[in-house]
């Protein structure tokens, strides 16, 4: 199973170089479970950021800085949708002030046009075209869509309507999770 | 719904319509217009006007104090702000020093400066804060439950030792009692709170008075 361990520090001080006069400065470092971080790290690390800054409300937090650690324990596939529900789960969890929420959702398309969501790492090398939503939870808007391999426009509309609606199996998720921590206190 | 309507801590307005955007209960409350806010837990504070919170001494520097108080700035404090401060007689505060006060300025574009008196200019409790004891940190919705009117952990705390305790909306407690030993006992109750129940609480507490 792939599992993604999240950690968020913040609103917190930052270094002046760093300081955004108007928002929060949000940045995200993802570490891979074996080897130092590459090339491909440094790019989720982007999407993760710019799909983070879409949601958070930094102009309530001016000259602030907001660091998200992913840490990969376990890597079986769709790491990418699991980083982004890893992140999602790591704001809500944290209280930061959110506009939506968002989560991620991982489409294989194979070589005989089926679609396959949340594919296995088996799954994602025989596919012809990997596809990554991040889908946001106000009518469910795409934040970020990421696509590895080639498919025609139409295929890339079948999928997004498929993640859409797959969407709603993990927003449930985590409006359970949020409520039996919320049950204890 | 007419009539005028607060939105508390977690809600924002949108155009015409509320945006919610932290996640926790929805709380609301009838009196005075009705006001609508949602509870949620977060161990990291923001400051707010008006918050009475414990401060760690850092710096300092000419005139004011720079405190810690577990936001993103540290925050000033005037040497002029304590009862029967002047400048020929200076509060004898160190760095390292534990201060309780209160915020009066506290927004997201402005350094947060303290306060140890309030409007009419007497402390009211505030002020720096004796030596010994023990400071913690818990998470923000703890402090709230602790602040309560008739909260029942303290009462029944009370009864089993006597100690002084400082609750600073920042998350920081500080208590003190007659031994070390007592002091940490509390302090491990006061943190397990969070997450037991009050039949758990009453038997911990059974069992150490038995003790």
């Amino acid at each position: 199973d792939t599992s993604v361990l999240a950690g968020l520090y913040g609103p917190a001080e930052a270094k002046i170089s760093k300081e955004l006069p108007d928002r929060a400065a949000l940045e995200v470092l993802l570490r891979p479970k074996v080897g130092l971080p590459g090339v491909l790290e440094r790019s989720r690390e982007q999407l993760l950021r710019q799909t983070c800054e879409a949601v958070v409300l930094g102009v309530l937090h001016p000259r602030t800085a907001i660091t998200l650690v992913l840490q990969v324990l376990s890597d079986a596939g769709s790491l990418l949708s699991c980083c982004l529900n890893a992140a999602c789960m790591a704001l809500l969890d944290a209280g930061l002030p959110l506009a939506a929420l968002f989560c991620g959702v991982t489409c294989a398309l194979q070589p005989d046009g089926t679609i396959l969501l949340d594919p296995t790492a088996r799954q994602e090398q025989e596919a012809r075209a990997i596809l990554t939503f991040a889908i946001a939870s106000s009518e469910r808007k795409v934040l970020m869509a990421n696509t590895k391999g080639s498919c025609s426009v139409e295929e890339m509309q079948q999928c997004l309507a498929a993640a859409q609606r797959a969407a709603d199996a993990v927003f449930q998720f985590y409006r359970d999770s949020v409520r039996r921590r919320y049950s204890k206190s | 719904p007419q009539g005028r309507l607060l939105c508390g801590p977690g809600l924002r307005r949108s155009g015409a319509g509320l945006l919610v955007t932290k996640c926790g209960l929805l709380r609301h409350r009838p009196a005075g217009g009705g006001a609508y806010w949602v509870d949620s837990q977060q161990k990291r504070y923001v400051p707010v006007k008006g918050d009475h919170v414990i401060g760690i001494v850092t710096a300092k520097a000419g005139d004011v104090f720079r405190l810690d108080v577990g936001g993103s700035e540290p925050a000033s404090l005037s040497y002029l702000a304590f009862e029967g401060a002047t400048k020929r007689n200076r509060p004898n505060v160190q760095v390292g020093d534990l201060v309780y006060g209160q915020f009066v300025v506290a927004n997201k574009d402005m350094e947060p400066e303290m306060v140890c008196i309030d409007s009419s200019g007497r402390s009211s409790g505030m002020g720096l804060i004796g030596q010994d004891g023990f400071l913690f940190k818990v998470s923000l919705g703890l402090i709230r439950k602790l602040l309560a009117p008739k909260c029942e952990i303290i009462q029944e705390l009370s009864q089993l030792y006597p100690f002084e305790l400082v609750l600073g909306m920042n998350g920081r407690i500080w208590v003190k009692a007659k031994t070390v030993q007592q002091t940490l006992i509390i302090v491990n109750i006061l943190e397990a709170c969070e997450y037991m129940t009050a039949e758990q609480r009453k038997q911990a507490l059974a069992k150490l008075s038995g003790n």
